[in-house]
């Protein structure tokens, strides 16, 4: 492998690998507190959308973004109100979300298919912006990406509300002992999570494609969601498995542009089957890790 | 249920009742929200109602549309009796599919009464073993089968679309590319002079063979157990890990049957673009359907015409098929939400 491929492999995947990191550490904020959320590949649409159709009609990528995060967050409340609020049924309300932003975002990005964007600009923080190779220059979500897992991490591990949260997620009947409020904190964990989930959509059509596709996200939600059991739960670990998953992406990306000869349908499969086998190689191991109430709904104590 | 006959039609009617109000409600709010999208869905419905009810063929498109639906129903209503959830019919349709386009490919010098056996016994085992694998993970206790079914379902058809860019590459396609067309002796034969197709008698007889195994039968009784508790039940002695892979391989085998259909009836060969989503769909009715029969049977029909309304909105509005899913979506969160507190169906 010669040095531009490599340079190229390594800047695809830094790209590639963010949105996954987002939607993975919104995920396991839900998860923590005891809530999986199958619905994120139909949050990162409806982000991913939204991002889009409102940059292509202000002109301006950041209030995009800001769009995208404030329509995860909305309609992951609505998630949490079914989940929280109604007791519904956690895996068929999550799939029943994914069809919903499917749908949603399909009727949001449509006057926008074939629109041409600017995307988000790419900035040079430290000044460097004449050295720095153009290659190696990214758009600030890609920075501001893992000082977002560390802050999570500082949030779950670090904090008075992280603790209560992880208790919710543990046992809400002990949480409710301490003097918390499940239902609460489940609803700002979860809104906290569409939150990361809409920008996870975001960088997609802003920085990475910028272009609207229906169905562009591919699966990723639920990649996403597998990357949460190999973090084990942990912001920290979600940035090793994004950088992975966001490097089998681009090698990938890297070998077809250079003229591979292998089928890109082989290579395609290339991110499902890592995501398999890398659950398979964690699974003995995984029992212990997750939050012991997760996926089943408080439905108050006696 | 024969001996209190009143009582289970006035329980049906009251379900009917409740369930026709929470589809009117989603359809409101469907409507509005196309309506803020400056679209106009009042004209789609009565378009879909002229042209599913106004002749004949529009009804039988309704039943080929149907055919699928309850195969991927059925594929994961009978996971779900043991607690188990199978969100891989979509792969799972792919690989019977699959197998069975290769069994056509090897045996098309024989007659029908060979080919069509065999072809459903391959597509029946090509979705049993894509099944199975996830089953396997599950038993060893390595990964949760939800998440793999899901992950599964994206292999599927990128498996399919190699061999039909690669190796079944027919020579006559040639910007679509599509296996070669199946001989006439494997085409499952059409029922009516309609595009309604004798896949619709096999999801008939696997619904009723559904019905029949888990209220009729040792083994659906063994099942109820599982699906009560599990825990109870393999301290009685039922084998919960055997049950586990044999109820994942005849699930996924039911939705390799739907595959199977659609390649032998409707498409006559093999192309990428096998399935709109019938194995989601499949899963959200078996779901509205609390995993019962006969409610499968009626979920699938309304998905059935929603499909429709979504071919409509496509043709008359200019919108994405994909919008009908906002509608069904919404349909469901009404459910979720009013189903009472501890009762889940799945």
């Amino acid at each position: 492998m010669n040095g531009a491929l490599l340079l190229g492999v390594v800047a695809s995947s830094v790209m590639s690998g963010t949105s996954l990191l987002y939607a993975t550490i919104g995920e396991i904020l839900g998860e923590r507190a005891g809530v999986v959320n199958l619905g994120l590949e139909g949050i990162m649409l409806i982000g991913a959308a939204t991002g889009f159709a409102a940059t292509a009609l202000t002109g301006d990528a950041y209030l995009g973004v800001a769009a995208a995060a404030l329509a995860g967050t909305a309609v992951n409340l609505l998630f949490a109100y079914l989940v929280v609020g109604r007791h519904a049924n956690q895996l068929a309300t999550g799939l029943t979300l994914m069809f919903f932003g499917l749908g949603l975002s399909a009727l949001i990005g449509r006057p926008f298919v074939g629109t041409l964007i600017a995307g988000l600009p790419r900035v040079h923080p430290f000044g460097l912006g004449s050295m720095a190779n153009p290659t190696l220059s990214y758009d600030i979500l890609v920075y501001l990406a893992v000082p977002t897992a560390l802050l999570v991490w500082w949030l779950l591990f670090r904090t008075t509300w992280g603790l209560g949260l992880r208790a919710v997620g543990e046992s809400p009947v002990a949480a409710v002992a301490a003097g918390l409020h499940p239902g609460r904190i489940q609803y700002q964990a979860l809104g906290l999570a569409g939150l990361l989930g809409g920008v996870a959509g975001a960088h997609l059509s802003l920085a990475v494609t910028m272009t609207w596709a229906e169905g562009m996200t591919g699966g990723r939600g639920f990649i996403a969601v597998a990357l949460v059991i190999f973090a084990r739960w942990n912001p920290l670990w979600a940035i090793v498995g994004a950088l992975l998953f966001g490097g089998a992406e681009s090698l990938q990306l890297q070998l077809q542009a250079a003229g591979a000869d292998v089928s890109p349908f082989i290579m395609n499969m290339v991110p499902y089957l890592l995501t398999l086998a890398v659950l398979v190689a964690w699974g003995w191991r995984r029992q212990g890790a997750a939050p012991a109430a997760l996926g089943r709904n408080f439905v108050g104590v006696e | 249920m024969q001996r209190n006959g009143a009582a289970f039609w006035r329980m049906v009617s009251e379900r009917s009742a409740a369930f026709a109000f929470v589809a009117c409600l989603a359809l409101v709010a469907f409507s509005a929200l196309l309506l803020v999208a400056g679209k106009n869905p009042f004209s789609a419905y009565v378009d879909t109602l002229l042209y599913v009810f106004g002749n004949g063929y529009g009804f039988s498109e309704l039943l080929v549309r149907m055919t699928p639906l309850v195969f991927t129903a059925v594929a994961a209503a009978l996971p779900a009796r043991i607690g188990l959830i199978n969100v891989g019919g979509e792969g799972q349709l792919y690989m019977g599919a699959w197998l069975a386009t290769a069994g056509e490919l090897a045996l098309q010098n024989h007659s029908a009464i060979v080919l069509l056996p065999a072809l459903t016994v391959l597509g029946f085992v090509g979705g049993g073993l894509w099944a199975l694998l996830p089953a396997i993970l599950r038993v060893l206790r390595l990964v949760n089968e939800t998440i793999s079914t899901l992950l599964l379902n994206y292999i599927a058809p990128l498996i399919v679309s190699y061999f039909i860019f690669g190796p079944w590459r027919s020579p006559e396609s040639s910007s679509y590319p599509e296996s070669p067309a199946f001989v006439d002796a494997a085409r499952l034969p059409s029922l009516f002079h309609s595009r309604v197709h004798a896949g619709l008698l096999y999801a008939l007889v696997c619904l009723g063979l559904y019905w029949l195994v888990l209220n009729r039968t040792h083994f659906g009784l063994e099942m109820r157990a599982i699906g009560g508790n599990p825990e109870a039940a393999q301290r009685l002695g039922v084998g919960v890990r055997r049950y586990t892979l044999v109820v994942m391989f005849i699930a996924g085998g039911v939705a390799g049957l739907a595959g199977m259909a659609e390649v032998s009836a409707i498409q006559g060969r093999l192309v990428a673009e096998l399935s709109p989503g019938y194995g989601y769909a499949g899963f959200l009715v078996a779901w509205l359907a609390g995993t019962a029969a006969g409610g499968i049977l009626a979920m699938s029909f309304l998905f059935a015409v929603l499909g429709s309304i979504g071919d409509m909105l496509q043709i008359t509005q200019n919108l994405p098929y994909a919008v009908i899913n906002i509608l069904m979506a919404g349909i469901l969160f009404i459910v979720l939400a009013r189903r009472p507190i501890g009762r889940t169906a799945s």
